[in-house]
């Protein structure tokens, strides 16, 4: 059935078929109304969850930490300064295998402060271990949440997942949403069974510590953990179109890709308007298409690769980048390529920071401008007016 | 009969790592017994959960968790949840445990939450003064003039200057049905109030003072005797608050000079060498008598 | 399940499951013998014990124990810390230096 939802009605109702038995909130924009409507659910008694007003992310991230060691399937969402907050907290739970879902709706980190998106938030902890999935609009939203807790709990993963949607252009945007039944949903996702959590009946010691003689065994293990994911996906994806008829797409989704002598690479909701922009350019007879990174952690470096390969010209737009360094995306890429014989003209193209609207106009005119001679790193919209005018820039 | 002595079998087995004589390990062993095995147990990051969990060696016999050093009261308000969820909160308790560092310092902001929302957890504080398993750094529970490695006494200074946080006056302030004081010197009345404790539902504050012979510098063997001279100076006045209001007290039949509990350790050694120390010790008199006169602990 | 100090030898063989992660066996640490820490040990001269099994609540690692109101320390553990000795009411422990 289909209904017209706000994005956050769209991931409470998913989070609501889950079943979590906890849930934690507190609030930060724009993941509140996420959080509202699950405790509107609960105190309906639509929901039969435990629903825990806390004091911070960071006890929102430890409350689900404890609950999932208990054996309850957990939730949570956060964003920008939320999950910076709760960072020792999600390297913890990924040390600690527990397979909680965290919803992050992206937004921008201060200094300076501002609300809205781009996904420097989710970038900050790539590291920690926790697998990253990023939604290019609200049905990848609502069919990811399932699919996360699925990915999540299998066995050969065990490790939290954090569904990446853009904060208000996919959080507070109205879109059609095919829904799921309950029943449907429990077919697909079994109710979180683990094989050790804190029990009095089978007592263990949980967060132990492991000196030098022990802890390496344990990154290693994430690792290959971390590379079973990538299997673990495809499967699910496939159960999952198989069950609902919906396929967005697994660890990346290629868009009129065949022939392509340029490809735009990118990740969540810009995704949309370069396919809507790529539609335009294939009419005018260009070679060109749209490579979707929806997996981020683990990486689908075999994937990229074998997507890309005879491309001559890549542009990577990325909504994040890493000071010092440049684009995270553009660099993933890149080093993805240096073991294929190819060597495309591959250039990063950091947009829309702090939540600056993308006009399909500005992507048109980057993609026009494109050459070989561009520099590695591009900002996109960038008003050199307003840096002479406020800003201190050392000359390079 | 106190159960204590019958104890099958400790709930924290030997072999860990505490410090021979350790004060702290004492009262958890006392408070487990106490509890039972029908408990889950939450730890933050200090003395206890370090030389009780290297791996593969863990000491706990019950379900145990570290997560942080500052969340053990958020892990446990979340495995809480899990098990009021699941059906199990009246069978299975749920303790949150940390040291004094872990409990009035980098701990505040998730005790109070866990307070504040009223869940039905015990949470422990075993006050061993300081920071002990970093090396003896001063925390918000270090007393008056004590000497630790971030608060040394020296030409220019007398120790730690600020006084203990008042964390049982914290306790209060959020409504706790349960908070009291213990010490490993009444290992009988530690016993008592950690059944009591759990026999309420709601949060409760245990607040357990523990000596550390390395940290406080005094022989392994006067763990006890250094814990009785605090309580019998009025130091550490140990209580019980039911509802907000003061239902006993341990009272002193004769209350000793602090000097007795400060000249055995070398953390107040400073104290005695000269005549300022001798007004600072006026000055710890001062906050015994004012324990004395606040919980009646003569008469 | 009691565990038999003194049989300790023999638990040390024991059974570590593979988990996703670290999860440590309860009680494991008895495979940890700490009595080689202790410079002094407890003498338990079972004269003028009077049963008030202090000595058993006081030990800081639980390791004084009775057999038939016979106190003895496990000696696999014990640091020697002294406080039993220190504690008893009647003096009925001694501390005495262990020459190995």
């Amino acid at each position: 059935m289909k209904k017209f939802w706000e994005g956050s009605q769209g991931v409470a109702e998913a989070v609501k078929l889950c079943n979590p038995e906890v849930i934690s909130a507190y609030p930060i924009t724009p993941q509140t109304h996420i959080v509202e409507r699950l405790s509107q659910m609960v105190a309906d008694g639509d929901l039969k969850s435990e629903f825990i007003n806390v004091e911070s992310e960071f006890s929102a991230a430890s409350v689900i930490l404890g609950a999932s060691a208990a054996g309850s399937r957990a939730y949570s969402a956060t964003t920008s300064q939320g999950l910076l907050l709760m960072a020792e907290v999600l390297f913890n739970l990924a040390g600690m295998r527990l397979p909680v879902v965290i919803t992050c709706a992206n937004r921008s980190v201060s200094a300076p402060i501002n609300i809205w998106n781009d996904q420097q938030d989710a970038m900050t902890v790539r590291d920690s271990g926790i697998i990253q999935f990023f939604a290019e609009d609200n049905q990848e939203v609502y069919d990811l949440h399932l699919q996360a807790y699925k990915m999540a709990e299998d066995p050969d993963v065990s490790l939290p997942v954090i569904v990446n949607m853009d904060g208000f252009i996919l959080t507070h945007a109205y879109e059609p949403i095919e829904t799921i039944t309950q029943k449907e949903a429990d077919e697909f996702l079994p109710p979180y069974s683990p094989d050790r959590k804190l029990d009095p009946a089978q007592p263990g010691t949980f967060g132990v510590v492991a000196d030098p003689n022990w802890y390496m065994e344990t990154r290693y293990a994430m690792q290959k953990s971390q590379e079973a994911a990538k299997r673990v996906i495809k499967k699910i994806t496939r159960e999952f179109k198989q069950k609902f008829g919906r396929f967005q797409g697994d660890l990346i989704e290629t868009y009129r890709i065949e022939g392509a002598e340029t490809v735009v690479v990118a990740m969540g909701s810009l995704v949309g308007t370069l396919k809507d922009l790529i539609d335009e350019e294939r009419d005018n007879g260009k070679k060109i298409g749209v490579l979707k990174v929806r997996c981020f952690r683990p990486f689908p470096e075999e994937e990229i690769r074998e997507a890309l390969k005879d491309v001559e010209n890549i542009l990577v737009f990325e909504k994040a980048f890493c000071l010092g360094l440049g684009g995270i995306l553009y660099h993933e890429i890149r080093s993805a390529l240096y073991m294929s014989s190819c060597r495309p003209n591959l250039k990063c193209f950091v947009v829309g920071l702090g939540g600056r609207d993308i006009p399909k106009t500005s992507l048109k005119k980057t993609l026009d401008s494109f050459g070989p001679n561009l520099p590695d790193l591009n900002f996109v919209d960038l008003k050199e007016e307003q840096i002479k005018e406020h800003l201190y820039v050392p000359v390079s | 009969m106190s159960q204590l002595a019958e104890q099958k079998e400790n709930l924290i087995a030997p072999g860990h790592n505490a410090c021979a004589g350790c004060g702290l390990v004492l009262a958890a062993r006392l408070v487990l017994n106490a509890a039972g095995p029908d408990v889950i147990v939450t730890n933050a990051t200090g003395c206890l959960e370090v030389t009780s969990t290297n791996y593969p060696y863990s000491a706990w016999r019950v379900p145990w968790i570290h997560s942080l050093f500052e969340n053990a009261s958020a892990v446990a308000s979340g495995i809480e949840a899990s098990l009021k969820a699941q059906g199990k909160l009246g069978k299975v308790k749920v303790i949150a445990q940390g040291g004094d560092g872990a409990t009035a310092d980098i701990g505040m902001m998730c005790l109070s939450g866990m307070w504040e929302r009223g869940h039905d957890i015990l949470y422990v504080c075993y006050d061993n003064e300081a920071y002990m398993n970093t090396g003896i750094q001063r925390s918000s529970l270090t007393p008056f003039d004590a000497s630790t490695s971030t608060s040394p006494s020296g030409k220019a200074s007398l120790g730690n200057p600020t006084l203990k946080k008042d964390m049982p006056a914290i306790a209060l302030a959020h409504r706790l049905p349960y908070v009291a004081t213990a010490s490993v010197a009444y290992p009988q009345d530690l016993e008592k109030k950690v059944k009591k404790a759990l026999s309420i539902t709601g949060p409760k504050y245990l607040q357990i003072h523990s000596p550390c012979p390395l940290g406080w510098g005094f022989k392994t063997a006067l763990t006890i005797k250094s814990a009785k001279l605090a309580v019998q100076t009025g130091l550490y006045p140990l209580f019980e608050y039911e509802n907000g209001q003061l239902i006993s007290v341990r009272k002193i039949a004769k209350p000793q000079p602090v000097e007795a509990y400060l000249k055995d350790q070398l953390r107040f050694r400073h104290l005695f060498k000269n005549e300022e120390g001798k007004k600072q010790i006026e000055k710890i008199q001062e906050l015994a008598n004012q324990n004395i006169k606040k919980y009646g602990l003569t008469g | 399940m009691w565990l038999q100090p003194g049989k300790l030898s023999n638990n040390c063989k024991k059974f570590m499951p593979r988990n996703k992660t670290y999860i440590a066996e309860p009680g494991s640490s008895v495979g940890n013998r700490t009595g080689s820490w202790r410079t002094e040990k407890p003498v338990f001269l079972n004269k003028k014990c009077t049963d008030c099994k202090l000595c058993i609540i006081l030990c800081p690692d639980g390791v004084v124990f009775a057999v038939n109101k016979v106190y003895q320390a496990n000696l696999d553990f014990c640091k020697g810390c002294g406080i039993c000795a220190e504690e008893c009411p009647t003096k009925d422990i001694q501390m005495v230096r262990e020459v190995k």
